[in-house]
């Protein structure tokens, strides 16, 4: 089956440049400026192409929450978004602690085969923070690396000797760091905007403590950690500091985070409750910078879908997190056309490093021999996010019927086209 | 002048005009308090819910009273909140009792934000009883009542707040209103009681009890509520008495003429001793008949509001 | 176009009020158990003009309440502009009294019937009788003033404006017409 991608402006993480690219079966065959044929061809009119993304950080809610999502609608928002390469936490009920459930969501998709389900493993058993689980044997059953995301890891005991026994196998420990005892209640951060509104506020220190611990474990262990949802400035500082002193250490941001700020609370709009919450412009700046001179690594969307029933209701009682899957990249490109980061740091920071953060070689950029795994990108293109566009079982985001600019009009898994703008295409 | 909100959610939202307006309201409707047949058929034959998510008995009363002498119909709700059980929504429960045709709701809540909610999903009326740590506004407006009633103007007065800030919102309520009425305001109370970021509230902190007291003209003291404290705020209602408690010795150090006020209940011998809740500063039990004639006013001027659209 | 008659001047406007006076004193066998009654806004202001006269020539000083009928109206949809609260002051003892109850001008008698109401909150009085200024005609209910400054039988298009100098500068009763260009 041969694909003809033609007049491209190709996109990598080190360079841009216009090309036609031959996919045959599963890779790219040839990225050339003659003339090329397929028995599907698609002409790209000069849009940006890109490597597919790989999104570190979502919640498929299967098995357990099916109402809110499953892996089959997972996948169906995940290449609306352009996404190609999904690692969902484990937080599911049952918790993903054991080769059994990672067995089960790795054949759930496959069946499907939109994209890839790299399942992230708890750290502890059940998620309580107290034994570790079978990692070898998961990693086996597909798992990519573990994470109790959701809660933190409490015992800085437990926490070492997850990293230290991640390590032994060639994997890592996701961390979600977070000192729960100060964020107790906490509903926003903790700061003007939680003292006009009257909501219990989350201080920062929560993270940067959590932060700051596991980096220190990671120093301790000589192993990788990766922080999840990067939110506080004094984290980031501390992050820096950590790579500059050669700790072995990435993370990750979420568009929300680098999109908006505490002050959407002020309407107490639960689409734009989350943990870690939006903090302040002061953070948010800071954040940008961090993807701009590689102190964030990734981009991950935190995908968490809730159904209304849990975020249309008083405050205190909705969930905390918004679905993500399909609104990373016009967030993304808000940031482009601002001028903040330029579409190569894009690449970087939604496939090539997740790429070599996963140890996956094959994919992370357009190149002759990599897997076949490309979006076509439409900046330009305006169209309103709703029930037609969304295909995440929920709807719980600020941004949900509103207009966006940009979006994934071609995704391509595995040299298959799966998603034609707006349609899944099988 | 109009009031021309569906709803009062809160003294934040509102401008020195509005507040001035009710209070204007209010004066007038004082006096049917008075009167020995205490009633006028203002807003006969509306249906009044109070729909109460949190204890309280004297706020309740306060407005089931106001609603009876407008002649309006009042029916009674009190719900247990649990965020753990799972049972009827906010949002359904106020939807039930809205079938049974209420003109206006008056709603108390132990989460923030959960007036506005209701308000903001509902085209009925709503006033907001209470909200978490968010705003209580009646109270806010009958506080500043009862302070008209004694000063001469409101502009320039200092005011001293003293308590646990962070967790009252007759504190914030009664902090959004004075701002906006250009009195000056001084809170103090044990440092882990006063929020992070005191900034929005536009006042200044004391240093000690009696710095907060010196030159006041009014001083508010707040209920410390046993329910929302746990330990770690506050050691002892020993500590609190002595460091954060208004008695002679330090209410000397306000004006000669300083009034003292308590949103009640009255914790004798914590807040106040009893010397000065009983002492002729006190207007403690005029804020409560400040609150039935602000409560009049805010249905009134709701109750009609809904007859004007007809 | 708003054409505007004037149908009494400031001389007759003090003439009629003085005619009502001595007609409520004649009217009236005990002005001791007696107190007048002003509907707000201008009837309460002809209340203490009233009151003036009868001191001044029967030298008894009657004592005047003010009744803000706004709670009372059963026809809060019909006034043009929002219904402000003025306020009622009534300290006489309204228990068995006679009561004068003055208005500026009888219209649909709505006003009338509020203000009864909300006398009656007040206590059971002995007597009520009605005086006004100006009665303008079209009557909505059975309510007719004991005394009657002035007839103005009126058209609905027509619009009686009363205007009193403590409140607008000057005394005088006009009409006032809209005519269609």
């Amino acid at each position: 089956m041969k694909l003809a991608l033609k007049n491209c402006l190709i996109i990598n993480h080190n360079e841009s440049f216009e090309a036609n690219i031959l996919i045959e079966d599963e890779k790219i065959k040839d990225i050339t400026n003659e003339d090329i044929n397929g028995d599907n061809v698609i002409d790209c009119h000069n849009k940006a192409v890109l490597p597919g993304i790989i999104d570190m950080h979502v919640h498929f809610r299967d098995p357990g929450f099916e109402y809110k999502e499953d892996i089959i609608s997972g996948s169906r928002a995940a290449v609306a978004g352009g996404i190609t390469t999904c690692l969902p936490m484990a937080n599911t009920y049952p918790v993903n602690d054991n080769a059994g459930m990672t067995r089960y969501m790795v054949e759930r998709n496959r069946k499907l085969g939109l994209v890839d389900l790299l399942p992230i493993g708890s750290i502890t058993k059940k998620m309580e923070g107290k034994e570790l689980v079978e990692m070898g044997d998961m990693l086996k059953a597909g798992a990519i690396a573990f994470s109790d995301d959701g809660l933190p890891v409490g015992n800085s005991e437990v926490m070492r000797r997850a990293m230290e026994y991640a390590k032994g196998f060639g994997s890592f420990i996701i961390s979600h760091s977070e000192d729960r005892e100060l964020s107790q209640g906490g509903m926003i951060n903790e700061g003007e905007i939680s003292t006009i509104t009257g909501l219990s506020g989350i201080p920062s220190a929560s993270e940067d403590i959590g932060v700051a611990r596991d980096i220190l474990l990671s120093k301790l262990t000589k192993s990788h950690i990766h922080i999840c949802h990067v939110s506080s400035k004094v984290a980031l500082k501390i992050i820096k500091m950590a790579k500059k002193e050669r700790v072995n250490v990435s993370c990750e941001v979420t568009p929300h985070h680098f999109s908006f700020t505490e002050e959407s609370l002020l309407d107490y709009n639960t689409n734009y409750k989350m943990n870690p919450p939006l903090r302040s412009t002061e953070d948010q700046e800071m954040l940008i910078c961090g993807m701009k001179d590689g102190t964030i690594d990734v981009i991950a969307t935190d995908h968490a879908p809730h159904h209304t029933d849990e975020k249309h209701i008083e405050f205190g009682n909705a969930a905390f997190g918004i679905i993500g899957l399909q609104t990373l990249i016009p967030l993304s490109l808000k940031l482009v056309k601002d001028n903040k980061i330029d579409l190569n740091d894009f690449v970087r920071l939604t496939s090539y490093n997740p790429s070599k953060i996963l140890k996956l070689d094959d994919r992370g950029s357009i190149e002759k021999g990599k897997l076949a795994d490309i979006i076509v990108i439409d900046k330009d293109k305006e169209y309103i996010f709703d029930d037609t566009i969304n295909q995440s079982k929920s709807c719980n985001n600020p941004l949900y019927k509103t207009t966006l600019k940009g979006c994934a009009l071609y995704t391509i898994k595995k040299g298959r086209l799966v998603y034609k703008f707006p349609d899944i295409l099988i | 002048m109009e009031y021309k909100k569906k709803d009062l959610t809160g003294t934040k939202n509102l401008s020195a005009e509005e507040i001035l307006f009710i209070l204007e309201t209010a004066k007038k409707l004082k006096e049917i308090n008075s009167r020995e047949i205490k009633k006028v058929p203002a807003l006969k034959g509306k249906t009044i819910a109070t729909v109460f998510f949190e204890a309280s008995t004297r706020t309740k009363n306060s407005f089931e009273v106001a609603a009876k002498r407008l002649s309006a119909d009042t029916i009674s709700v009190t719900s247990s909140y649990s965020s753990t059980l799972k049972g009827e929504t906010l949002l359904d429960t106020v939807h039930n009792i809205r079938s049974m045709k209420t003109d206006i709701f008056i709603i108390r809540h132990p989460l923030s934000g959960a007036a506005k909610f209701v308000a903001d999903n509902i085209d009925t009326p709503v006033i907001n009883a209470g909200d978490g740590t968010n705003e209580h506004p009646t109270q806010a407006l009958l506080d500043i009542l009862t302070i008209q009633e004694h000063k001469i103007n409101l502009k320039g007065l200092n005011v001293a707040i003293i308590g646990d800030i962070d967790h009252s919102r007759v504190a914030k309520s009664d902090i959004w209103a004075m701002n906006k009425l250009g009195m000056n305001i001084k809170i103090f109370g044990p440092s882990t009681m006063i929020p992070a970021n005191i900034e929005p509230f536009e006042c200044s902190l004391a240093s000690s009890i009696s710095d907060a007291i010196r030159d006041a003209d009014v001083i508010m003291m707040l209920r410390i509520q046993l329910e929302r404290q746990s330990k770690l705020l506050l050691p002892s209602l020993r500590e609190y008495a002595n460091f954060f408690g208004l008695n002679n010795k330090n209410l000397s150090y306000a004006k000669k003429d300083a009034i003292i006020m308590h949103p009640g209940p009255i914790n004798r011998g914590v807040e106040l001793n009893s010397d000065v809740a009983d002492s002729p500063q006190s207007v403690i039990l005029n804020q409560v008949e400040s609150g039935v004639a602000v409560r009049m006013a805010i249905l009134y001027l709701l109750g009609i509001q809904k007859r004007r659209n007809k | 176009m708003i054409i505007e008659k004037e149908i009494l001047n400031r001389h007759e406007f003090d003439n009629i009020i003085t005619r009502l006076a001595f007609q409520i004193i004649e009217k009236s066998h005990d002005l001791s158990e007696t107190c007048i009654i002003g509907i707000k806004r201008r009837g309460a202001i002809l209340a203490d003009r009233i009151q003036k006269k009868i001191l001044k020539y029967k030298n008894i000083d009657l004592k005047v309440g003010y009744l803000d009928i706004t709670l009372y109206r059963d026809d809060l949809s019909e006034i043009s502009d929002y219904p402000i609260l003025s306020g009622t002051q009534i300290e006489c003892d309204i228990q068995d009294k006679n009561i004068i109850l003055i208005d500026d001008v009888i219209f649909t008698g709505r006003t009338v019937r509020a203000a009864l109401d909300a006398i009656i909150d007040f206590g059971r009085p002995k007597k009520i009788i009605l005086a006004v200024l100006v009665d303008k005609g079209h009557r909505e209910l059975p309510i007719q003033p004991d005394f009657t400054g002035k007839y103005v039988p009126t058209s609905k298009t027509e619009v009686i404006n009363v205007c009193m100098e403590e409140l607008d500068d000057k005394d005088t009763v006009a009409i006032t017409k809209n005519k269609e260009a």
